[in-house]
């Protein structure tokens, strides 16, 4: 199976229905299909062949989505990048696994002309004017037409371990990482989803998340599977509790997902209350943990529907989730388990030295089966580290060390309890505190630099940056925070910054994060 | 209320919450506040939730994005023409 074969079937059986919404727009089944074939010729014309990568350079829009088809139908790879991060950073990932056409904006041409110049990298633009219902892909390919007609080619449904998309997560080198992913990982992953929330043609499914964050898989092609319908939520509305209030409201939306952050805004300050929403029937949430409290309120304001915890990182997809009660105890203090592994796929938790644990102790939840990635791209190094490589399971199967550290309560639902690494989640985004530090150590006037993560109330995470300057003066939080904006995503940029003479050590000349937890 | 004063008092208060030990010179009329991080998602309700009560006015979910709250010139011009 493929990933445009879901999209084929649903057209056949449903041309004429709605298959995705978004604020000023919408589009069949039938128009889907149509348009994604038509850029399917367009980039078969443009030398795009089975196993090449093409990178989507898009604002979220309908329009990308028929981008996305558009590329598997090719039987190449999609490679989305965020259109909210710097472009230099942009230019980096789509350098990086040589994409062979990009398809963008022309808000963001320029600077990305510019930014893949200086990576040495000359990819083939397909640039729409803008991004909205369809019409700005239809705009440039009628556009593009009028100079040299694609001739039609058929679809290449190309074997289930072909690659089907790369999404780059935060790297602890400083450079984002590829997860590449095959259509098997991805369809048996949709697959466990039609089985666990029983999608139907009424069903209107949220698409919260970005298109480059692996939320976006479920988002996608559970839907469009069953021939429901996908409501798109624009970046800027995404961010607005009452603006998105509104628009699950007035897209009856049945099925939501996104991460715990935007539910708690949600609930503080979405007024929800005053909306009837009884539409809802599933609420899922994944990325990071729910605060109790915030979930306790949103569980008030909306009891009926069946809540979901999903967990897993982007490189297994969801691998375990658990059913919340019917009602949650008023009592309730800790964060929900992350639940039982998912029937695709097999658990085990093991110790440093890959020696499964007894049931009950800590260890590193590992993961194997059908939805875990062959590896990162062109990072054979840390593509190795990634799996278990000792213990009786190295040598019985591909096992992905996911460095959460669980424990197994009898009735076999996991409980999260902390990160082996130096990985955070924010606002449900992978952040490798090195890829911040890095970027700190690009500053001129900066001598050292370490980042630490400390839970915070509000923000669920709050990341704060320890520094030592070369004149022991302290910089410009305006200044600072600017210069952290040109290379990393927004959420990665610290909330907060100290200065210091020089930063702590060990006694092996290791920076000293134990004590700069606990710092001011 | 002049849009001078509104401004002195929207910049005081991005200063105190989301800018401890800045130096006040730095926080100018087109420093960006949205793209920079300064004012992230929560830090924008909060913001909102302070001009809503202190000035008396309703901040509509439409009008809360970064073409009216990038800068301190635009937040002082949205509130001004709601007063």
């Amino acid at each position: 199976m493929t990933l445009h074969g879901y999209l084929d079937h649903s057209v056949a059986r449903f041309a004429s229905k709605t298959a995705i919404r978004e604020p000023g727009g919408a589009i069949t089944y039938g128009e889907l299909g149509e348009l994604s074939d038509r850029l399917r010729n367009r980039l078969v014309h443009l030398g795009v062949r089975p196993g090449d990568r093409v990178g989507i350079y898009l604002g979220k829009s309908i329009d990308t989505v028929a981008v996305i088809f558009g590329i598997l139908k090719t039987g190449a790879a999609y490679v989305p990048v965020d259109p909210t991060a710097p472009p230099t950073r942009n230019a980096y990932i789509l350098n990086n696994c040589s994409v062979k056409v990009a398809v963008t904006e022309k808000r963001f041409e320029e600077a990305l002309r510019r930014e893949l110049a200086r990576e040495g990298s000359t990819p083939a633009l397909i640039v729409l004017d803008q991004v909205g219902g369809g019409d700005g892909l239809r705009g440039a390919l009628r556009a593009a037409g009028a100079e040299a007609p694609a001739p039609a080619t058929p679809s290449v449904y190309p074997d289930a371990d072909a690659l089907a998309y790369i999404l780059y997560t935060s790297g602890s080198t400083g450079r984002p990482k590829g997860v590449i992913l095959s259509h098997r990982n991805a369809t048996s992953f949709v697959d466990w989803c039609s089985e666990t929330f029983a999608p139907v043609p009424a069903d209107v499914f949220s698409s919260h998340a970005p298109f480059h964050f692996d939320l976006s898989i479920l988002d996608i092609y559970t839907p469009l599977k069953h021939g429901a319908t996908l409501a798109l939520i624009p970046e800027d509305v995404g961010k607005e509790p009452q603006k998105l209030a509104q628009l699950i409201h007035d897209t009856c939306i049945t099925v939501w997902y996104s991460t715990p952050s935007i539910l708690s805004l949600l609930v503080q300050y979405g007024k929800l209350e005053t909306y009837d929403l009884s539409h809802i029937r599933t609420v899922l949430f994944a990325g990071e943990v729910f605060p109790i409290v915030h979930l306790k309120a949103l569980h008030k304001i909306l009891p009926k529907p069946r809540y979901f915890n999903l967990y897993g990182p982007t490189e297994t997809n969801v691998c375990t989730f658990y059913e919340l009660p019917p009602e949650i105890p008023v009592d309730r203090a800790d964060p929900f388990p992350i639940g039982v592994v998912c029937s695709h796929l097999e658990s085990t938790v093991v110790d440093e030295g890959g020696n499964d644990v007894p049931r009950g102790e800590r260890g590193e939840l590992c993961i194997s089966g059908p939805s875990v990635t062959s590896g990162y791209w062109s990072l054979p190094e840390q593509t190795a580290k990634a799996y278990l490589d000792a213990g009786p399971h190295a040598v019985a199967g591909r096992w992905y060390k996911t460095g959460d550290i669980v424990t197994e309560a009898a009735d076999g639902n996991y409980t999260y309890a902390g990160r082996k690494d130096r990985m955070v989640k924010k606002r449900g985004y992978r952040v490798e505190l090195g890829e911040i530090e890095s970027c700190l150590y690009r500053h001129p006037d900066i001598r050292e630099a370490a980042v630490v993560a400390l839970p915070d109330e509000a923000l669920g995470m709050k990341v704060r940056a320890h520094l030592a300057t070369r004149d022991g003066t302290r910089l410009s939080l305006i200044k600072l925070k600017a210069f952290c904006a040109q290379h990393l995503p927004v959420y990665m940029i610290p909330d907060v910054f100290s200065f210091h003479a020089e930063l702590p050590k060990t006694s092996t000349e290791k920076t000293d994060y134990q004590t700069l937890m606990k710092m001011e | 209320m002049e849009q001078q004063a509104i401004h002195d008092v929207v910049k005081k208060y991005i200063l105190t919450e989301f800018l401890p030990g800045e130096d006040p010179d730095e926080l100018t009329d087109d420093t960006p506040l949205v793209t920079t991080g300064i004012l992230d998602s929560l830090a924008t309700l909060k913001l909102v939730t302070f001009l809503e009560q202190k000035f008396n006015i309703t901040v509509e979910a439409h009008e809360a994005d970064i073409e009216n709250l990038n800068t301190l010139a635009l937040i002082s011009r949205l509130v001004h023409g709601k007063l």
